[in-house]
């Protein structure tokens, strides 16, 4: 069971949540991307190391998509990541 | 040693103390034809085929735990074929045709029972969904029917139809031929045939390396020292990332966690497999009497094999809508484990982009009931360097390729699939 640490409100149930999966690195969208490129973005999305920056959103809380850093092993939030 | 009626009736009398030990303790060649990295179901039953149908030998299995005890053992025994996507069914079904026969052949009870697989559904449009799948199915040359509500009461006469449920069934499809088949016995049966044969299985004895030069695989590194072989292939299940980036390959998979309970046991009570769709709860009685439950993926990516309490209250609360009598039962045991679950939600078996070294990963919650199949074709291709058609459209490079097989519809999202 996840105590996630929603920034707005507080830790909450995972049963609150729908997660969202790895935060993804798009492509630029200016027509210099290739296919290459896309499906890399698209498909390839396991973490280098056990901590993984993950998109979760508030259904019963907030409402608002949230980033959470997540031990993937020992499934412990560390430090907010990123925007 | 032979199994059968009569060396069980001479060790019984003996007092069952001469049955010789399935897995022995090989010492370690420095070179192998072949290794296998994972000592599971899938792994162990590529090493039998290989002797057995392509004489080939001189194979190293390597299990980082123990034989039995990773997800062939961790799964809900089930095996079935109704699949909607050609590639996805065919495979399937080839293993289906391959259970039915593999007691006799691995001279090992795997307690194969084909005591039906029913899968609920719950609006018309799903059903109607279903009949296309059946349709699929019979095609292929598999058995499947649908059945309205009073066919499908007379087969389950202990499932709640009750119109005020909250998700009403409304019919179901069946497959006959699908049932359940004991899993451990499955890795032991193979274990068993295969080291009679002459294959080294090392168990604690991780793969930690591969030796590539050049584009090609040249041996592999254990703590027990270096080997060299030909070929590899990696099937580790819910290791599949971790153990391939030792061969430096990225893998469109990612792990997560699946859930698994068993109740106490009691009378005979339900003679078929039974699927909720409202939601996922699949649920058999094994022989000794116990309820083996399982659902939906813990939604997450994980690698903890720790499962969320969210997840048991869902696939219970699915379970008792189906059979109201589970609530009187309780939980006796219950486990989790790491499924591989690929961008598409399917398999990945075929070669990698290193020479000599193939992958057979991506199974997910669906790995089990394909074990013989995947052996048998795993085999094949490295057996004789030919792709068989049965496992080429799952091939690595089917996602750059656009060639996915999405059997759900559900996109790259493992973690719904």
């Amino acid at each position: 069971m996840l105590l996630i640490p929603c920034p707005n409100c507080g830790p909450r149930d995972e049963t609150e949540f729908t997660y969202g999966g790895p935060v993804s690195q798009w492509p630029e969208m200016n027509g210099g991307s290739t296919t290459k490129d896309w499906h890399r973005a698209v498909h390839f999305k396991s973490s280098k190391s056990t901590l993984v920056s993950e998109l979760w959103y508030h259904d019963a809380g907030c409402e608002r998509w949230i980033v959470l850093c997540r031990d993937q092993n020992s499934h412990d939030f560390t430090a907010r990541a990123g925007p | 040693m032979h199994y059968s009626g009569l060396s069980l009736l001479r060790r019984a009398v003996c007092g069952s103390e001469d049955w010789a030990s399935i897995l022995t303790e090989p010492g370690m060649a420095r070179s192998y034809d072949i290794v296998v990295v994972g000592g599971g179901g899938h792994g162990l039953a590529t090493a039998y085929y290989l002797a057995s149908k392509h004489h080939v030998t001189n194979v190293a299995v390597f299990e980082a735990g123990w034989i039995g005890g990773g997800n062939t053992a961790r799964n809900t025994t089930i095996v079935r074929s109704d699949y909607l996507l050609n590639a996805s069914f065919g495979l399937k079904n080839h293993a289906l045709q391959l259970w039915a026969d593999l007691s006799q052949e691995l001279n090992f009870n795997l307690m194969y029972a084909p005591r039906g697989y029913i899968d609920l559904a719950h609006s018309d449009g799903e059903l109607e969904h279903f009949t296309l799948r059946a349709n699929a199915m019979r095609l292929g040359g598999a058995d499947a029917s649908i059945l309205g509500l009073p066919d499908l009461q007379n087969r389950v006469p202990q499932l709640s139809v009750g119109a005020d449920a909250r998700y009403p069934v409304c019919g179901a499809l069946v497959q006959e031929a699908g049932g359940v088949v004991r899993h451990d016995a499955v890795a032991w049966g193979f274990a068993r045939k295969a080291i009679e044969a002459g294959v080294h299985v090392f168990q604690n004895c991780p793969v930690t390396g591969f030796d590539i030069r050049e584009g090609r695989l040249r041996g592999v590194q254990t703590p027990r020292g270096n080997i060299t072989c030909d070929q590899a292939v990696i099937s580790v299940a819910g290791a599949s990332v971790d153990v391939a980036k030792l061969a430096s390959i990225d893998l469109p998979v990612m792990p997560i966690n699946v859930q698994a309970f068993v109740t106490e046991p009691v009378k005979p009570t339900l003679d078929a497999v039974v699927n909720y769709n409202a939601g996922l709860c699949y649920i058999s009685q094994t022989t000794k009497g116990e309820f083996v439950l399982g659902g939906a993926t813990d939604g997450y990516v994980s690698t903890a094999r720790r499962g969320s309490f969210a997840r048991i209250e869902d696939v219970l609360a699915r379970a008792t809508q189906m059979f109201p009598f589970l609530s009187r039962l309780r939980l006796m045991r219950h486990w989790s484990g790491t499924a591989d679950i690929a961008m598409d939600g399917n398999a990945i078996v075929g070669d990698t982009p290193i020479k000599g070294l193939k992958i057979n990963t991506g199974w997910g919650y669906a790995g089990f009931k394909a074990t013989p199949a995947v052996g048998h074709e795993m085999a094949a291709l490295l057996a004789t360097g030919r792709m068989p058609d049965l496992i080429a459209p799952f091939a690595l490079d089917r996602f750059e390729a656009g060639a996915l097989i999405d059997d759900a519809g559900i996109g790259p999202y493992p973690w719904l699939h």
